[in-house]
């Protein structure tokens, strides 16, 4: 069964003075996210992501189309009770210490003491925020506020999380530390669906990506199979390789780089690595390896999305 | 966890609560207060030179008081609380909770009523301390003093109930205007009515009337038999238990009104 379910996603804003003039935020999406997955929503910015996450937790009124999470419509509200959701760059009560805002989103949850007072203690090791949780949130650091967001996210032990670029703005600690929160998540069952530009993160993380473009669908899949759509190229690493011989096999690849005493050789054509093989080896040199390039989901994200960047505005 | 419906009084509370909590973190609500009890004193003073009328210049200066600065602090509350939720945008991670619409409004407006009534307490204390300093008040005039605090209380909630509709859709300075405007209208609501009856013209006459029922009434508040209830507590004279009874109801009316009002703007909101 499909945890989330979109179908015909249609989102128009009306802009201009007169509000008269429509943009198209997001246009058709159909998406179907599976129960336990990782979900990476990808595109760049302005590409309709917070916009089809926002329509998600029913921030955002659909043109057209609809959306089911765990088989109820997202205008449900006791479907989210079974949610978790971390905004955009979340701002929380800055008046607030940690506990108080744990406490405040434990009570929405109905969550009562003493199991609130325990949840909350727990929530706030597991996030590393004990030491501060008597400190208001006004002194809290980015990162450290966007830990009391998952905090505040994964308080009711949900189903289903939203994170809306979790890691935008995080420096490298505070990026895997996310990443740690999510692959335990993973570890528990719980489905993932975040949205990212951070593309290494969404390669070390995801089993399933979206990518969308203009507000539109452009891929979907498990990662390998959007990125192994095309070979690139073969690249092949020799060792003691005569100078002459090298000379020789630079006329054979397209491109040839030495660093160290190996030598790297990269050809788009299988005919040629043969070639290139039965050459080298036919002079003494030594294999160390040969290996198909793919592109990296930035590659892809640079070679198909990349011209999409002046998309629609952001909302 | 218990089953969604049950759990709304403790949302609601939860909400009220928090929005109390903001209130009284918010320094500003701190100098209004300290300056409407300066004022309080400061009648001890004034009263000096009336000799013979000190209780009376002290609560007609204390009243006064709290009726300026509770409108002061119910428009300064109402107009930024919801706005602020939604300029923060704080309100998209509370209402990604199970918690709906109406649930996030009434707990505001309940928050609102509950830090108005604490600060009314305050100043109200502040009278009482002042009229004990200055001795020989008869218990009597304490007892007065109860139904115009109370009258004030719930023009209050009136005022923050309709800085509440603005904040929904509006900017708080823009907010704080409609507020403002509507709140002198309101004061003067019983001209629209003497105007409708002495216009010749049919169509002024009754947009002139359906104005002077559609508007708050605030008037209704501060007069009581064509007395103001100020002076009336300041001379010691009975309040009608019927009339305050009949202001009540109008007043939760209206309350009621304005926040169903609140809350049909703010469920139609996109969040963008």
């Amino acid at each position: 069964m499909a945890i989330i379910e979109i179908r015909n996603l249609t989102k128009d804003f009306r802009v201009g003075f007169w509000k008269n003039r429509p943009v198209r935020a997001l246009d058709d999406l159909s998406l179907d996210v599976h129960k336990g997955d990782v979900f990476g929503f990808l595109g760049p910015n302005g590409a309709g992501k917070t916009t089809t996450l926002k329509i998600l937790m029913s921030l955002l009124r659909a043109t057209s189309g609809s959306a089911q999470i765990l088989g109820e419509p997202v205008e449900s509200v006791s479907m989210r009770r079974r949610i978790g959701f971390l905004p955009e760059n979340p701002y929380f009560y800055d008046y607030l210490t940690p506990r108080e805002l744990l406490t405040y989103v434990g009570h929405l949850f109905g969550i009562r003491q003493p199991a609130l007072g325990k949840k909350v203690r727990s929530l706030l090791e597991r996030v590393g925020l004990a030491e501060v949780s008597r400190l208001q949130l006004r002194k809290f650091s980015k990162g450290m506020v966007q830990r009391i967001g998952i905090a505040q996210a994964i308080i009711n032990d949900p189903e289903v999380v939203f994170l809306d670029e979790p890691m935008s703005g995080l420096d490298p600690l505070g990026r895997r530390e996310v990443r740690e929160v999510i692959m335990s998540l993973k570890d528990q069952g719980v489905t993932v669906f975040f949205s990212s530009h951070i593309l290494p993160d969404v390669e070390a993380l995801c089993d399933r990506v979206a990518i969308l473009r203009k507000g539109r669908l452009q891929a979907v899949g498990a990662l390998e199979e959007i990125l192994s759509m095309k070979i690139e190229a073969h690249e092949i690493i020799l060792t003691r390789v005569k100078p002459d011989d090298a000379d020789q096999l630079r006329s054979m690849c397209d491109a040839l780089t030495m660093i160290g005493d190996r030598l790297h050789l990269r050809t788009s054509s299988s005919q040629q690595v043969q070639l290139i093989l039965a050459h080298a080896l036919a002079n003494d040199a030594e294999l160390i390896s040969v290996n198909p390039v793919r592109p990296s989901l930035e590659d892809y994200f640079l070679h198909e999305v990349g011209s999409g960047r002046d998309g629609a505005p952001r909302q | 966890m218990g089953h969604l419906g049950s759990d709304v009084p403790m949302r609601i509370l939860a909400i009220a609560r928090n929005t109390f909590r903001e209130n009284i973190r918010d320094k500003i609500l701190y100098n209004l207060i300290l300056f409407a009890l300066i004022m309080i004193l400061s009648s001890i003073a004034l009263g000096q030179l009336t000799l013979g009328l000190e209780s009376k210049m002290i609560i007609d200066l204390g009243l006064t008081s709290v009726s300026v600065f509770g409108t002061l602090i119910a428009i300064f509350i109402g107009i930024s609380l919801v706005y602020k939720e939604m300029e923060k945008r704080t309100v998209y991670a509370l209402l990604a909770k199970p918690v709906h619409r109406w649930e996030f409004i009434v707990g505001k407006y309940l928050g609102l009523l509950f830090t108005l009534l604490v600060n009314v307490v305050i100043m109200a204390i502040g009278i009482a301390l002042t009229l004990l300093y200055q001795g020989g008040t008869e218990t009597a005039t304490f007892a007065r003093l109860l139904p115009a605090i109370y009258l004030i209380y719930l023009s209050l909630a009136l005022t923050t109930a309709l800085a509440l509709v603005f904040s929904t859709f509006s900017t708080p300075a823009l907010s704080a205007l409609f507020t403002l405007f509507l709140w002198i209208i309101g004061h003067f609501n019983a001209d629209l009515l003497q105007f409708a009856n002495l216009t010749k013209s049919a169509t002024v006459g009754w947009v002139a009337k359906s104005l002077y029922y559609a508007l708050p009434n605030f008037s209704n508040f501060t007069t009581l038999d064509s007395r103001n209830i100020i002076q009336s507590a300041a001379h010691a004279q009975a309040i009608d238990a019927g009339a305050i009874l009949w202001i009540t109801a109008y007043g939760l009316l209206y309350c009621c009104g304005l926040v169903t009002v609140a809350i049909a703007v703010f469920s139609r909101r996109d969040f963008k």
